[in-house]
């Protein structure tokens, strides 16, 4: 199998604060990997990284095999094309319908009649579990369905990658559970690799092929779920089990 | 000491950084403005927003400058004798500069601050960062409608405020002071100069062009969440405000000497 996204040695920093150290990570296309580490510990940045959203300091993202800091502007709008990404809030643009949200990336983009257009929305809505809300607006939806029309819209251009930042964070079990297995059927359907972003243990161990560990600025350890509940590493074991006392809050403890 | 330097320093650079960040910005909507496809609609929604929804507020306030300018001249002039000249100060006043700062003003105040709050709730809800994951640019897609609507828009809304404040100056003058209505228009258009108008109209296109520029920039520049976005939506005001009036001296000095 061949990486389709590789990181090596990714830096950034923000005000002089280093929030990705020297960062290492291959994923294989098709695979799912959860990425799990405390809030703030540089998640969102890596995934914003894999879009193009931020440059880093130094370090190489080869996405395809070529490295993507390298591509102009036109090549970097294609790639991201190819890429969806579920923010944490929906980030769904307020000012549009349900249905322009979807189809925005046709709307500003593509050549699809409109008619094709229509199509390619419900279908999208569809296959997240959603339809007849088209000509709703964001602010009329719930939580729940925001982050599944935010799904719909990522999945909207048929990309090869999906980015997930915190899918479940902020919703009822039921309707977390729920975003898992849609992560799930979307992975098998449009067989896509996926990264997700996440703290919640119970949503990695579902949707996960691999979880690595991100804590100060690398990847600490990575592994198929089972590797991960089983692992001896102390900073893994504290985070998994969601223990207040441990290796992680001892060094905090250290800085104050 | 060392305090008020760091103070003094601080400044400086945050000051330097706004003029970099500003300069940046205007530099990539001017590139943007010319690259296609060209959306039209997105520039009459926004020359929707900016001109025709201001119509209300600004000839209540045309109507009541015209009408506060002819009391305070006609105070003058009476104790001058020259009751014959109010008309021509007022339309003159109106068309040169009171028309076009205060319409300014007023737009920066209330399609300005709204857009440094729409753009800057788009900022913290991460609807900028989603607008280009979707490969869309986000100057090309919030600032270069904008950037049009208000430099074609506030030209239209001043002219049209000049008008409304002559018709407040009219209504004074002729049923309060009894100078008759011919008379006064006439000498209305009379003193009115194909240069005074023009003069008036074309410092709106570059302050249509502040209040785009410096609300969008606002706008993307908000951090942490709704405290966030008051602060950048009193921020762009005022800086507005400032750089509206230095505009103002600006291009008054520069017509006073082009057009003498």
């Amino acid at each position: 199998m061949t990486p389709i996204i590789e990181i090596e040695k990714l830096v950034k920093s923000f005000n002089e604060r280093k929030v990705l150290d020297n960062l290492d990570l291959k994923i294989e296309k098709g695979q799912t990997v959860v990425i799990i580490g405390r809030s703030g510990c540089g998640k969102s940045v890596l995934l914003k990284h894999i879009v193009s959203i931020l440059k880093p300091d130094s370090g190489r993202i080869l996405i395809n095999g070529r490295d993507i800091c390298k591509l102009n502007n036109k090549e970097i709008d294609a790639l991201r094309l190819k890429i969806g990404m579920v923010f944490q809030g929906g980030a769904l643009f307020d000012s549009l319908t349900v249905g322009e949200n979807v189809g925005f990336g046709f709307i500003e983009h593509g050549n699809l009649s409109h008619k094709e257009l229509l199509e390619r929305i419900e279908e999208s809505l569809c296959m997240v579990g959603l339809s007849g809300i088209v000509n709703l607006m964001p602010s009329e939806l719930s939580g729940g369905m925001k982050k599944r029309v935010a799904l719909a819209r990522a999945i909207c251009t048929k990309p090869e990658i999906i980015l997930y930042d915190e899918p479940t964070t902020g919703v009822d079990p039921i309707t977390a559970d729920s975003i898992n297995v849609l992560i799930k059927t979307l992975h098998d359907k449009l067989s896509v690799t996926s990264i997700v972003v996440t703290h919640d243990m119970k949503s990695a161990y579902s949707v996960a092929d691999k979880i690595a560990m991100l804590y100060q600025g690398k990847i600490i350890a990575e592994g198929t779920p089972e590797e991960i509940q089983n692992t001896q590493h102390p900073i893994v074991r504290q985070f998994i089990n969601g223990l207040a006392h441990g290796p992680i809050t001892e060094t905090l403890e250290c800085f104050k | 000491m060392k305090k008020l330097l760091i103070l003094l320093g601080k400044n400086v650079l945050s000051l330097l950084y706004f003029i970099g960040g500003l300069m940046n910005l205007v530099f990539q909507t001017f590139y943007w403005l010319f690259i296609p496809p060209f959306k039209k609609d997105r520039v009459f929604e926004q020359s929707k927003r900016a001109g025709l929804d201001s119509l209300p507020i600004v000839s209540l306030i045309g109507l009541f400058i015209g009408m506060i300018l002819a009391f305070q001249i006609a105070y003058l002039m009476q104790r001058l004798g020259s009751e014959m000249y109010i008309a021509s100060i007022v339309a003159l006043s109106l068309v040169r500069e009171l028309g076009p700062v205060i319409t300014a003003l007023v737009v920066a105040g209330r399609v300005g601050a709204a857009i440094t709050a729409e753009i800057g709730s788009m900022q913290v809800t991460e609807q900028i960062d989603a607008l280009e994951t979707l490969a869309t640019n986000p100057v090309k897609y919030l600032v270069v409608p904008r950037l049009l609507a208000l430099a074609l828009m506030l030209p239209l809304l001043t002219l049209y405020a000049d008008i409304i404040g002559i018709f407040g100056g009219y209504l004074i003058c002729v049923y309060r002071l009894g100078i008759p209505s011919r008379l006064y228009l006439n000498i209305t258009f009379d003193a009115l100069l194909f240069k005074d108008l023009f003069t008036g109209l074309v410092k709106t296109v570059f302050f249509g062009m502040i209040i785009a520029f410096v609300s969008c920039y606002e706008g993307f520049n908000v951090e942490g969440g709704a405290e966030g976005v008051g602060k950048a939506t009193t921020r762009s005001v005022v800086t507005t405000f400032i750089l509206i009036l230095a505009a103002d001296w600006f291009f008054t000095a520069l017509f006073y000497f082009i057009f003498p």
